[in-house]
Formats: structure tokens, C-alpha cells, sequence
């Protein structure tokens, strides 16, 4: 029997260990689950069909199918993306452009995360924070004046701060669960972006089509890539300009210090004189600013335009990467290339073996999946049980 | 034309059928002491493997016992995480849910655009005919009726079993309950079980009776609503009921306000039950009193036995 012994310490090389680790068998688990859905092979079908092979070599033959359909599928998702000659160049670039939004989303969300607050509305303050900052440029248009940009990069960061305001304010008035108020608008959210979509933001002379004025190919209002070829535009240069502040932040400064100090104890914080509603509010608010910024970056950039759906669940998937990264800044940083990462190459196994859209998110839900089970090992040690001594 | 009549109440009792069975499976789960936050992904995927499971067989039956089977299956993973590898329950149940929504949609890809097979009502038609009680209270199937008499059994059992009694005790001081001989983490794992399986008929009920067909994310934050509902019903089983006919009736009026094209933006009107569920749950949580009282004193909290 085995037997679970507390470690007084969370061991350091369990955690760096352990998201590691979790990588390596999602991805045997996620290339397992790749091959299972080319079953059954339609080579081998066929043979058995035409009665080539027997049943024995049938079932048997499946083996090295499913080997090398796994395989192909985690090359295509790790690999290709950043090494393939042909594509290589392109997919790099587009690494950059999915991985801003979720490290400056998960940043933010990682300070909640810390201090036990939960705000999973990411998503919602994202959606809020584009039409709000696109509606800003809108509001001036036909102007290309060079102050719009920064007037919607503003507006943005409020229109996602005041929508996590709500379960804020609600949490510390009313002791209401944030999680479920913060969950709950995305879906609220989601409404104001229809109506956005096709009432107040539409295009007049979009002939009549759902969507918004196209921001990116107007100057003035767009965020176009700084780098050519590089994906990097204003969204990625402020997501690592969050991620040196939130690492300043947490080891050089008070409230970081507060930060981590309510997460580990909340009563000993309390007597330390942290103002619990401060923190909620600070917390809150500074995640849905920078969840509301990567809205107003993507739908002025890579997006372009508000649509009904221009949102892909960044705000979710940011989740993911704060956990993954051991709501640590360096640690975000990577996870979020690592998930960029199977987004882009998720597209690329989309296109190049068929691979169903739906496939990655259950392989990143995977991931997390093994990280959890994982992060036993950090704060627990396994012992053989011994034989204790009948009393 | 009536805003309300027999049509919309037997409406109102469908439409709350699906976050009732989650909303009470959800309740003995937090009842002894596990926060599962992966409701909608559980949900989800029990819409779907009772989806496929009807449109392969043919039958209703089965595809609402598939739906149970794919919602605990789902949820072992939670109750394998939470109760083994002591993991974050928030952490996990969002990961749940995550995982459910891409797994399902991945289930799904060759199902949409089908119609499932349908549903049979329980009573005959004669019945169905009287005015008033008949689409009231003969008018559905016989899930409607289950889960019913599941708010009765678990209320039940909660309050005058042996077993009820185990269950909260669990959920109240894992510690004591330990030491008293009992398995907490068995205990737990069985009840995060039957969340699951119930969350999963649920879903079943969406994709095969609500919708009736199978789209992607179809769930839309029913299992959300059904997590804010054991809020709201103070983790008393009656209430569950009430609050869920509640929601239920927000959702059938508005959709027949939108039929109607009132003068109140579609947009109010899809987001209302969302809103109307926030505007609950700020009342509910602003009685300190009561919400304190009823909430399990051991939730979301991690048992490992040191002894």
C-alpha cells in the first residue's frame, strides 16, 4: 500500500517538474486520442472486406496504424508549427499573435488566482473591452488622427475593468460568489456583442451584413504588425510589458507581497492588515483591464472587425495557461507560447489531416488534467506504508 | 393573444427539467463537501452520448440512460483528481468543464443536422386534452415526472436516512466523520458520481427532448445556471424545484415575448436569464444568516487523512 505523506515544504523541482512532465504525457495521451478517432483504418477495412487478412491480423495490424497516426498528429501540432520549411516562417509569426492575448488575459487572471480570487469571466471582459474601445474608434470615424489609437487602447482597458467591476462590487456588498457572476456575463456579454454586431456598431455600409466597420484596414483605428512577419503588434508588446510588471510587482512590492500573503493565509494577511475588499477590487479590476486590452488588440488587429463571433474563448483558454504557468510571469509566458502553439498547430493538423477543430480543446483541457494529478508530488510525498506495530 | 396560459407553464416545466436534474445532482455532491464546477461540461457530454446513443438505437430510452453514463463517466475524472490526487476542486472543475465542451463537440462532429427520435409522452392524448391541468400535468414525458420524484427521493434521503445523514456528515466535518469510521473519500467519490450521472441526463434532455438535435456548445451555461440554483435553494432539495420552475419560466417568457416581437431588445431578452440569475444570487448571498447556515461546512475543502 501506498501511503501520502504532506511535504513541510512544496518541493522546487516538482514544480517546475511537474508542467513539464504534464506536457510530455498529454501528449502521448492526446496522440492516443488522435489515433482511437481514425478508427477503424480504411486500408485494413478494406483488406478484411476483400478477405486478404484475417480477423487476428485485422485487429493487429491496427497497432502500427495508430502508432504512426499519433505520431503524425503531435509532429503536426509541435513540430511543424515552428520547424516545417515550408510553412515554418508563416506559423512562426502567428505563434506570437495567439500567444499576446492569452498571456496578458492569464497575467491578470494569475494575481486573483494567487489571493483565491476567481475571476473565470475573462472571456466576457475581453468581448466588453473590444466594442468598447472599437466603438471609440468608431465614434471618430472618418478621422485617421494618430490620437484615436490610443483613445480605443484606453477605452478598452475600461470597458473590460468596469465589467469586472460587477462580480467585484457584488462579491465585497453582498458576499455574491464571483465565479458564477463573473461566468454568468460572459454570457450576458456575449448578448451586448450580437446586438453590437448587428445593431449599434454595424457597418451602414456593410450591405447589410453582421459586423462592424473594419478596423484594421482603416488607419488610425488599426494595430497593424510592427515587425513584418513577426506577428508582433501592440497586444504582444504590452502582453510582455504585463508580464516584467507583474513580476516586479509581485517580488519587489507591497501588494504583491499582500497578493501572496492572502493566498497562504488568509487570517495571518487579515491581521497584517490587508483590506480584503482592496484586494478584491484591485485584483478584479486589474484582470479585467488587461483582459478588456487583449480584446480591443485583437479586434483591431488580427481579428479586425466586430463580428458575432470574433471572440475563440482566448478568455478560457488564459485559464489554462495561468495554471500551467504556476500563476508565476516567466512560467505564463511560456505556457502561453505552449498553447499558442497548439492552436497553431491544431490548425495545422485541421487542415493537413482533418483533424476536427474540437480536437485541441479537449486536448488542452487534457493538459490541465495532468497538471492537477501532477501537483500531488509537489506538496505531498509518496511513502510505502510500513508495518506499524500492533498496539 | 395571453403573455400567459396553460401552453407556457407546460413549457416553463421542460424548459426547467434539464438544470433541476443538474441543480439536484450538484446538490448532494456539495452536500457532502465537493465543489464540481465542471456541471456544464458534464452536461454537455451527457447530451451528446445520450444523442448518439438514440439516433444509433432508436431509442429514447437508452439514450437518456447513455446520457447518465457519459456525464459520470466524465465526472470520475473530477472525483478521481479531487479525492485521490487532492487537486484544487475549483482548478479541476474547470478543467472538467473545458475538457467536456471540446471532448463533446469532438463526439458530436458527424451528429448535427439530425433529428434524435421523439420522446414519447407519458399519458394519452384524451388526458393531455383537458383544459388547463391536462398539458400541465399530463403533457410530458416521463423524465419530467423522474425528476421530480428525484427531488423527493434525495430530499428524503438526505433528511431522514441513515444514508442522508452519512452524506452531510461528510460534508459538515470530513475530519470527525474520519474518525468516526466512515469513508469520506468513497463516500465522496460515490456521490460526485451521481452529480455526474444526473448532470448528464440533463444534457440528455437538451439535445433530445428541449432543442431536439445536437450543436455544438449547445448547453450554454445551463450548467451554470443549475451551480447558482444550489445557491439559490439554500442546498434544500424543495427549493431546488422552486427556483428551478423559476428559471424555467424567465426562459419560456422569453422566448414567447421574442415570438411576439415585443418592443424589448432581443438582446435583453436572451441575456435575461442570465441577469435574472445574478440579480438571485445577490439576493440569496446578501442574507448572511441563512446562506451561511445551510452552506456545507466542509465545501471545496481537501480531505487527506494524515492517520
Amino acid at each position: 500500500m501506498l501511503r501520502l505523506e504532506k511535504r513541510p515544504a512544496p518541493s522546487q523541482a516538482w514544480g517546475i517538474g511537474a508542467p513539464i512532465l504534464a506536457v510530455v504525457l498529454t501528449m502521448i495521451a492526446g496522440g492516443l486520442m488522435f489515433a482511437i478517432l481514425s478508427l477503424p483504418d480504411a486500408g485494413l477495412a478494406a483488406a478484411r472486406e476483400a478477405g486478404e487478412i484475417g480477423f487476428g491480423e485485422y485487429v493487429f495490424g491496427h497497432i502500427p496504424v495508430m502508432i504512426a497516426r499519433g505520431a503524425e498528429a503531435i509532429r503536426t501540432i509541435f513540430w511543424d508549427p515552428l520547424f516545417h520549411e515550408r510553412f515554418g516562417p508563416f506559423l512562426r509569426g502567428q505563434l506570437l499573435v495567439k500567444a499576446g492575448p492569452l498571456i496578458l488575459i492569464a497575467i491578470g487572471l494569475s494575481l486573483g488566482f494567487r489571493a483565491g480570487i476567481w475571476n473565470i469571466g475573462a472571456e466576457g471582459q475581453y468581448i466588453i473591452g473590444a466594442i468598447c474601445g472599437a466603438g471609440f474608434g468608431l465614434a471618430f470615424y472618418p478621422s485617421e488622427s494618430i490620437l484615436i489609437f490610443p483613445g480605443m487602447i484606453v477605452a478598452g482597458a475600461i470597458g473590460g475593468w468596469l465589467w469586472s467591476m460587477i462580480p467585484a462590487i457584488l462579491k465585497i456588498g453582498f458576499r455574491t460568489n464571483e465565479i458564477l457572476v463573473s461566468l454568468l456575463l460572459v454570457y450576458v456579454a456575449e448578448s451586448i456583442l450580437a446586438l453590437a454586431a448587428t445593431g449599434f456598431l454595424k457597418n451602414p455600409e456593410g450591405r447589410g451584413f453582421p459586423g462592424s466597420r473594419n478596423l484594421a484596414r482603416h488607419p488610425g483605428t488599426d494595430n497593424p504588425e510592427l515587425i513584418a512577419g513577426t506577428g508582433i503588434h501592440m497586444g504582444v508588446v504590452a502582453a510582455l510589458i504585463a508580464v516584467i510588471a507583474a513580476y516586479v510587482v509581485l517580488n519587489r512590492h507591497m501588494f504583491g507581497y499582500q497578493v501572496k500573503l492572502t493566498g497562504q493565509a488568509p487570517r495571518a494577511a487579515r491581521f497584517h492588515g490587508v483590506d480584503p475588499n482592496k484586494l478584491v477590487i484591485a485584483c478584479m479590476g486589474i484582470s479585467g483591464a488587461l483582459a478588456g486590452l487583449a480584446g480591443l488588440f485583437e479586434v483591431s488587429g488580427p481579428a479586425g472587425q466586430i463580428s458575432i463571433d470574433f471572440n475563440v474563448g482566448y478568455g478560457f483558454t488564459a485559464i489554462i495557461v495561468a495554471f500551467l504557468g504556476r500563476l508565476h510571469p516567466v512560467g505564463i509566458l511560456l505556457a502561453g507560447l505552449l498553447m499558442a502553439l497548439t492552436y497553431v498547430g491544431g490548425e495545422l493538423a485541421q487542415t493537413r489531416m482533418s483533424l476536427p477543430a474540437s480536437a485541441i480543446q479537449a486536448f488542452q483541457g487534457m493538459l490541465l488534467f495532468f497538471l492537477l494529478a501532477l501537483d500531488l508530488f509537489t506538496n505531498y510525498r509518496i511513502r510505502g506504508r510500513r508495518r506499524e506495530v500492533a498496539a | 393573444m395571453n403573455i400567459i396560459d396553460a401552453a407556457l407553464i407546460a413549457t416553463l416545466i421542460g424548459a426547467s427539467t434539464p438544470i433541476l436534474l443538474a441543480a439536484i445532482g450538484e446538490l448532494v455532491v456539495e452536500k457532502s463537501g465537493v465543489l464540481n464546477l465542471g456541471v456544464e461540461g458534464m452536461m454537455i457530454v451527457g447530451a451528446i452520448a445520450g444523442f448518439i446513443a438514440c439516433v444509433t438505437t432508436g431509442s429514447p430510452a437508452l439514450g437518456f440512460v447513455m446520457g447518465a453514463v457519459g456525464g459520470a463517466a466524465l465526472s470520475v475524472i473530477f472525483a478521481v483528481l479531487t479525492q485521490y490526487f487532492l487537486s484544487n476542486q475549483v482548478a479541476t472543475g474547470l478543467a472538467l468543464t473545458l475538457f467536456g465542451l471540446g471532448i463533446s463537440s469532438l463526439m458530436g462532429e458527424s451528429y448535427t443536422g439530425i433529428n434524435p427520435p421523439i420522446t414519447p409522452k407519458l399519458f394519452p392524448e384524451a388526458m393531455r386534452d383537458i383544459p388547463w391541468a391536462g398539458p400541465i400535468l399530463f403533457g410530458h414525458d416521463l423524465v419530467v415526472y423522474l425528476s421530480v420524484a428525484l427531488v423527493a427521493a434525495v430530499a428524503y434521503t438526505l433528511a431522514r436516512t441513515r444514508l442522508g445523514l452519512i452524506i452531510r456528515a461528510v460534508g459538515e466535518s470530513h475530519d470527525a466523520a474520519h474518525a468516526l469510521g466512515y469513508k469520506v473519500v468513497r463516500i465522496r467519490f460515490l456521490c460526485i458520481l451521481f452529480g455526474g450521472a444526473c448532470a448528464g441526463v440533463g444534457g440528455a434532455y437538451l439535445s433530445l427532448v428541449r432543442v431536439p438535435s445536437w450543436t455544438e456548445g449547445m448547453t450554454a451555461g445551463a450548467g451554470w445556471i443549475a451551480l447558482a440554483l444550489v445557491v439559490f435553494a439554500s442546498w434544500k432539495p424543495w427549493r431546488a424545484l422552486l427556483g428551478a420552475y423559476l428559471f424555467g419560466g424567465i426562459a419560456a417568457l422569453q422566448l414567447r415575448l421574442q415570438a411576439q416581437e415585443v418592443a424589448v431588445p432581443v438582446a435583453l431578452l436572451d441575456a435575461s436569464p442570465y441577469l435574472v440569475t445574478i440579480i438571485v444570487l445577490v439576493i440569496i448571498s446578501s442574507d448572511r444568516g441563512r446562506a451561511a447556515l445551510n452552506a456545507p461546512a466542509a465545501l471545496g475543502k481537501v480531505f487527506h487523512a494524515s492517520s
